[in-house]
């Protein structure tokens, strides 16, 4: 039952989450990037007044999964950084969400050696 | 002759005895089925980027049109036509696959009002025989003007479909038992400072009504000499505006009607409608030309609008100029 | 002839809105359901890799979610799950790589060099920016308010 729970709490904020960005962009015909730059902000805020842990604590994936945790992700790092020096300040941010990064920088090449764009059709 | 300030009358009528039209899949199966020209079996039509399809839908129907005509490529004296891509680069390079000179256009959507007023003149001079053709693709104008084709973005719902699809008719100044050219308004920039790029016809609206005003104004004709008043590509939401601000100015057009929205139907996803070079030309060709020749409609006035902008001028802070041509179109009774 | 301020109302009174109701619930059902398909997946490394720490496994998810979301891009799947679920497929980490993925894939014929891979980050690069900035600001307030 407990884990029926987690997932209920993972759907229900994840989806909240969306919610919102659903309605940013009925109410202010936001493009994509710019809604992914918002949230992302959300999330750097977020972790630096420590705010972002006692959410994940709760919603687990469902805070984590949206861009949201990539902005806290980053600074996440750099907090980390900032307790051993300046220069490990300004780069561990960086290097927290290198993994992501490189994920999404190898296959959006790969991909695109080998898919074809498809002309849109609804 | 010239009728007021704006309006020009032919001193010889400049005769459209053959077209020829290209659509895609999309098209070919919205309200104007039954009408269909040619078909492409897919988007890329065998081509290796949208573009070159683009490129390969012009020179297609060109060809067609000099062998429906019968005439040789040194028969016809000028192609005279536009895209919407950067530099209209599909237009030109379709222009040099034929032993004929070129004068390239850009009005966006409008371009083939511009393209017939341009062609009337020259066949006023010397000239005998031009070609006008204009073409739209939508996987082309989606990544220059919106995303990539794969980006994940919902449609706002006043967002215009870009028609895939291309029209051409050849201009003739020797008599025949087609439809002819007889008046045109060369339309002005108007901008009611409107920068949304996902509300094309809010933009359009008021530049079609401009000219549309002042045809009715200095002809002293009323809607009710007309068949239909064809605008290009409005949209739903665009037309009723227009209808809005006619009515604003004591004009009842109940034959109002528009490209955009006649090229896809109501169950098809296109949101406000269709725009795109390619959509004024297309439903003229495919459409509006058959209604001619079946003696459905004798005089109608075409108004192809068009909204000027770039990618990147909504971005600098501009708003969204728009145009609008008007032709009026008449066949022998 | 109306003018632009009194059209401007007019417009803004008159366009068709999203419509509420419908766009809402999708948004929420699709983005909740990607959330837990990531949390699925934490689930399943934690389960695979008792010896990992919390954060490996976190960047593991993020692998896979983005490998998911470029994959179902250069199927051409997510463009249509976009188009109906808004928000709920952009929010997601699966959006950030469609919107890296999706124009590597577009521009790839412009060539390898001056088409994917310079233009790559046309949706995605104020993202990084944005993110790689902010994050950098805070390090260093945190390293000042560390050193007082």
């Amino acid at each position: 039952m407990d884990i029926f729970l987690t997932y209920l709490q993972v759907f229900g904020c994840g989806g909240l989450v969306c919610l919102v960005g659903q309605l940013l962009i009925n109410k202010t015909k936001m493009t994509s990037a710019r809604i992914l730059v918002t949230f992302l902000l959300i999330g750097v805020v977020l972790e630096a007044v420590g705010l972002f842990d006692k959410i994940e604590n709760f919603a687990h994936a469902g805070i984590t999964i949206p861009i949201i945790g990539f902005g806290s992700n980053l600074v996440k790092g750099a907090i980390k950084g900032a307790k051993i020096g300046l220069l490990q300040a300004t780069t561990y941010g960086l290097a927290a969400v290198s993994a992501g990064l490189t994920c999404a920088i190898f296959f959006g090449f790969l991909f695109a050696l080998i898919f074809k764009s498809h002309s849109k059709k609804m | 002759m010239r009728i007021g300030k704006y309006i020009y009358e032919l001193d010889n009528k400049i005769y459209m005895p053959y077209v020829s039209s290209i659509c895609g899949t999309y098209e070919a199966a919205g309200n104007l089925r039954e009408f269909v020209d040619n078909v492409m079996e897919d988007d890329l039509w065998g081509c290796m980027t949208h573009e070159m399809a683009e490129i390969k839908m012009q020179k297609h129907i060109i060809s067609q049109c000099l062998e429906r005509a019968k005439i040789g490529e040194s028969e016809v004296d000028c192609i005279i036509g536009g895209d919407l891509i950067n530099q209209i680069v599909p237009t030109s390079y379709s222009a040099r696959e034929f032993e004929i000179p070129f004068l390239g256009l850009y009005n966006a959507c409008s371009t083939f009002g511009e393209a017939m007023i341009v062609g009337a003149n020259m066949l006023s001079n010397h000239q005998n025989r031009v070609i006008c053709v204009t073409s739209s693709h939508y996987a082309t104008a989606e990544r220059q003007y919106r995303f990539p084709l794969e980006l994940g973005t919902q449609p706002t719902p006043s967002m215009q479909w870009t028609v895939t699809g291309a029209g051409c008719v050849l201009l003739d100044k020797n008599p025949s038992n087609s439809p002819y050219i007889a008046r045109y308004v060369i339309g002005r920039i108007v901008d009611l400072q409107c920068s949304d790029a996902n509300n094309m016809g809010a933009v359009m609206a008021p530049a079609a009504f401009d000219t549309i005003y002042k045809y009715f104004k200095e002809s002293g004709e009323s809607p009710d000499d007309f068949d239909m008043i064809l605008t290009g590509d409005l949209g739903r939401f665009g037309m009723d505006t227009l209808h809005y601000l006619l009515l604003q100015a004591d004009i009842d057009v109940p034959n109002l009607n528009d490209c955009g929205c006649l090229v896809y139907s109501k169950e098809q996803k296109a949101v406000q409608g269709g725009s795109g070079a390619g959509c004024s030309s297309l439903v003229f060709c495919e459409y509006i030309y058959k209604l001619f020749e079946s003696g459905d409609i004798k005089r109608i006035l075409f108004v192809p609008t068009g909204a000027l902008l770039s990618k990147d001028s909504p971005l600098q802070g501009e708003s969204i100029p728009a145009i609008a041509h008007a032709v009026v179109i008449e066949k022998q009774r | 002839m109306i003018n632009s301020k009194e059209y401007a109302e007019y417009v803004s009174t008159h366009t068709q809105k999203s419509c509420e109701w419908k766009t809402l619930p999708i948004a929420f059902v699709v983005g909740g359901l990607i959330c837990c398909i990531g949390q699925a997946f934490a689930d399943l490394y934690t389960y695979l890799l008792p010896t990992w720490e919390k954060a490996d496994i976190g960047a593991l998810v993020s692998m896979t979610m983005i490998f998911l979301g470029g994959f179902f891009t250069g199927l051409g799947l997510y463009d249509k799950l976009g188009a109906v679920a808004g928000a709920g497929s952009i929010i997601p980490i699966t959006g950030f790589a469609n919107s890296i993925v999706s124009p590597a894939m577009e521009f790839r014929k412009e060539g390898i060099i001056f088409g994917t891979m310079a233009k790559m980050f046309v949706v995605a690069g104020p993202i990084i920016v944005s993110g790689v900035t902010s994050s950098a600001i805070v390090g260093i307030v945190y390293y000042i308010v560390g050193k007082v």
